[in-house]
């Protein structure tokens, strides 16, 4: 069996699978059943003075009958007493030693920051985990991401977290910033061991198109939300790589932002993050996914020979480059496995309507197996996405002669790039 | 107008759908395992081309009105096409799904849920166009016909459908097996297609004898025959005038409107291989389930082997998981019995269809019925010159043009014998063509 444990800022859990802060990591006895079923750590659900929530708090975006493919919410922290949440915190970690158990914290003063890390460390957390993501609700106090996004702000309050905790202190940061890295820079400044990111992005998930309401529906109104699952994972993925591949960052990072299944869990680490956080998915399917997490995650550690999570951390950082620095004479064009094909010509469609319209109808009526014009043939994927059947469309590499070459060694040295492609 | 009134307690109501319906939800997850091809080969297997990828999208989408709307748009008698077509050998049969091994779309009960949804919304798309003062005489009132009075009523022309029975609906009404289409929902559809407006009937008109194509020519500036097949083809063996010796389409017809008694009928013999027969034989293996009738056998007589029959492989094999079973290389050579059928005298056939000395055997049955074709009614038209008939069925081309000036055809009497969507596709067809000739101010004769 491989050994899957993973540290993250100092915090060690036996393996990379966080609950992150959310409802599925609401109470005591949630956070255990996750515990029995696998999960590695939990970050508690936010602490702070406890509030109201709404009725309804969530929205989801329907894919093809799918549910929950984007998901967003309107709820706040928690709604328990801070006494009661301490108490199974300390039941908790009581019961689990070995699993992690961080606190998720968001307040507005210094002597109410001092007064709630003192609680947790108490109660027995592993790390703290400082919320300056919440981008409804708790902003319009002056908390989450109105914290986030200001990045003295957040340094200041890191800063203070920082002079208060015993324990490693993770900042969450908001996605609701034109550019990540100042922000992670500021946690950086205040102390932190380390940042948690993304949390989830400022949207309207939908609108009732019969009552003229978005959603989530509160009577007669609704709000903004956090969007998240797993249509965010690209923006996520973006912004811990950002972080990741950043010269003078170099915090660990726990990725969070979509994450179904072990193989985007794999995506998170080779980009930079240390482990990962999941909410949504468990919302929607319950903490038993995480036994394929488990599973899938060391199948590939055992294919790629990783002895260790941290092994495989930040892997793809150097496969991450600015688009001037892309090889302008790499080529690639469609071909269609004509024995795999089923005839549906949706890469037709596709190509006519939406790229450079060089799959054509077989000349032979009879034969429903499109024919790629590989002259006119840009190798820009999007027949090979449309295709229902897997393996059907390759992009395969075409040698053209032409020595490696980017836009930047083209316009710096005059490197010589292939001639143009569909661009008539 | 009078027509044939159908009885509640018609012996096709025990009959319950072999397809159920489609719930909203289950049409859903259907629709979108829907790939949405482009130029869909399901599109080109139906005679109607339904833009099926569309309509299929638009239940998805939520617009089920526009879903139907797209179906009756090509096809205007969709909802019972959904029950009766056979899928299997046409969109769905053609469905890309196949080719990846994954269970094709249910097109036949997604069309059913999108036009049964708008029969009881009793949601209405099209509207009569602009009188053109032009008048086309129908004869038959199958779904030919009404497929074309209905695009003839949406072109402004005026429309008479006229028919010999007192029933509307042709094979659609009388024909089709009840555990896809019953009776009355046949009836429904066409009380659904009238409320375009204007489209007349005269029913128990026996045309020529009647009513004379001269006539005809006089009251309408185009005609559009449609009255399609005849009376069951018989057996011409000994003991054929035996009480318990018929039809099986006029038996079906008989079925599905009335009560039927089954009194001293312990085994029934199908006599062909063709889909009539199939469905005849699944008709009195359900009216034998049901209860209440002293039927205790079913078979099917035929003279060829199982995979040489006629009839499509689906709906023998639902047949055979229903009970059935067949004699094959069967061959009929009498009828035994005094006044009324008792049995049927069979000798053996071999690979070359000769029969075979020494076989000679007799099948017990009380009721017997002929599923061996329809006549076909070419002759009808002897007064019409110009219109050829060969083989019995009337010569049109792609558009239902007939040699003869404004007379067009469609249905089975122009095409065969075929399934009721060729009628629908052929009588629309035909409707195109006979306001293009009206519009230049065609005439016949």
């Amino acid at each position: 069996m491989v050994d899957l444990t993973t540290s993250c800022g100092g915090i060690v859990s036996p393996n990379p699978f966080w609950l992150a802060s959310a409802p599925p990591a609401n109470s005591g006895a949630q956070i255990q059943r996750a515990f029995d079923a696998g999960w590695g750590g939990a970050v508690w659900k936010t602490l702070g003075k406890p509030i109201q929530n709404v009725s309804s708090r969530f929205g989801a975006i329907t894919w093809k009958g799918n549910g929950g493919v984007g998901f967003n919410n309107i709820e706040l922290i928690t709604d328990r007493p801070l006494e009661v949440n301490f108490r199974e915190i300390y039941e908790t970690k009581k019961k689990y030693p070995k699993h992690a158990v961080i606190v998720s914290l968001m307040v507005e003063t210094e002597a109410e920051w001092k007064d709630i890390i003192k609680r947790s460390e108490d109660a027995g957390a592993d790390g703290l985990e400082l919320n300056f993501g919440c981008p409804h609700g708790m902003c319009e106090r002056g908390m989450g991401s109105a914290v986030g996004q200001e990045p003295k702000v957040n340094e200041r309050i890191t800063g203070w977290a920082r002079g208060y905790a015993k324990v490693p202190v993770l900042v969450k940061l908001t996605p609701n910033v034109s550019d990540i890295i100042p922000h992670g820079m500021a946690a950086k400044r205040g102390g932190a061991h380390g940042v948690s990111l993304i949390n989830t992005i400022k949207s309207i998930i939908g609108v009732d198109i019969d009552n003229f309401v978005p959603y989530p529906s509160v009577g007669k109104a609704s709000t903004n939300g956090g969007y998240c699952g797993a249509a965010v994972r690209p923006i996520a993925l973006h912004m811990t790589a950002a972080l990741a591949r950043h010269r003078e960052f170099g915090l660990p990072i726990s990725g969070i932002g979509g994450v179904t299944n072990w193989r985007d869990a794999v995506e998170f680490l080779l980009l930079g993050a240390a482990n990962v956080q999941v909410c949504t998915e468990v919302m929607l399917r319950g903490y038993r996914i995480v036994e394929d997490m488990i599973e899938g995650l060391s199948t590939y550690m055992v294919k790629h020979k990783f002895n260790s999570v941290s092994d495989m951390v930040g892997k793809a950082i150097p496969g991450y480059s600015e688009w001037g620095n892309l090889d302008m004479n790499y080529e690639t064009v469609a071909k269609i496995n004509a024995d795999k094909c089923i005839g549906c010509q949706l890469c037709m469609v596709a190509c006519d309507d939406g790229a450079h319209q060089c799959i054509h109808p077989n000349k032979d009526a009879a034969i429903r197996v499109p024919v790629i014009d590989e002259s006119e043939c840009v190798g820009c994927n999007l027949c090979q996405i449309v295709c229902p059947v897997e393996g059907c469309i390759t992009m395969q590499k075409v040698e053209n002669g032409f020595a490696p070459a980017s836009w930047n060694d083209h316009a710096e040295k005059g490197a010589v790039l292939r001639p143009k492609k569909g661009a008539h | 107008m009078t027509t044939t009134t159908i009885s509640p307690e018609r012996s096709e109501a025990v009959f319950e759908d072999f397809k159920p319906a489609y719930t909203l939800q289950q049409a859903k997850v259907e629709a979108n395992r829907c790939l949405y091809c482009y130029d869909a080969p399901c599109i080109t297997a139906c005679p109607t081309e339904i833009n099926i990828p569309e309509f299929i999208r638009r239940i998805a989408s939520g617009n089920v009105e526009g879903s139907a709307k797209t179906i009756f748009e090509s096809n205007i008698l969709g909802m019972s096409c959904a029950r009766v077509c056979p899928v299997e050998v046409l969109c769905v049969g053609s469905c890309v799904y196949n080719h990846m091994d994954v269970p094709p779309i249910q097109i036949g009960r997604l069309q059913r849920f999108s036009t049964d949804t708008a029969f009881e919304k009793d949601w209405q798309f099209f509207q009569a166009g602009p009188d053109t003062g032009k008048s086309v005489g129908l004869i038959g009132a199958g779904p030919a016909s009404l497929s074309a009075a209905h695009r003839l009523r949406r072109l402004g022309h005026k429309v008479t459908i006229y028919d010999k029975a007192n029933t509307i609906g042709g094979l659609n009404t009388t024909g089709v097996a009840p555990y896809k289409l019953r009776a009355d929902a046949s009836m429904a559809e066409i009380d659904w297609v009238r409320k375009i407006g204007g489209v007349e009937f005269q029913l128990g008109v026996d045309i020529p004898a009647k009513l004379s194509w001269a006539e005809l020519e006089k009251r309408h500036d185009a005609l559009f025959l449609g009255f399609g097949l005849g009376p069951d083809s018989a057996l011409d063996v000994p003991g054929k005038t035996l009480k318990g010796v018929r039809g099986a389409v006029d038996f079906i017809a008989e079925m599905k409107l009335t009560r039927m008694s089954f009194d001293g009928v312990k085994h029934v013999a199908i006599i062909g291989g063709g889909n009539t027969a199939i469905d005849v034989v699944r008709e009195m293996l359900g009216l034998a389930a049901a209860g209440g009738t002293s039927i205790e056998s079913v078979t099917m007589v035929y003279r060829g082997v199982e995979d040489g029959m006629s009839g499509y492989a689906h709906e023998w094999s639902e047949a055979k998981d229903e009970g059935a079973h067949a004699a094959w290389q069967t061959l009929p050579v009498a009828f035994e019995g005094t006044s009324k059928v008792e049995g049927i005298k069979c000798v053996k056939l071999d690979a070359n269809k000769k029969p075979i000395a020494g076989t000679d055997h007799t099948i017990p049955a009380q009721l017997v019925l002929l599923a061996v074709g329809q006549s076909k009614l070419g002759a009808l038209v002897a007064g019409l010159d110009g219109v050829k008939v060969e083989k019995g069925a009337i010569v049109a081309d792609a558009h239902g043009a007939t040699g003869r000036p404004g007379v067009y055809a469609g249905g089975d009497c122009a095409n065969g014998g075929k399934e009721v969507v060729n009628a629908v596709a052929e009588g629309r067809d035909a409707a195109l063509a006979m306001d293009a000739f009206l519009k230049k101010g065609g005439r016949h004769g």
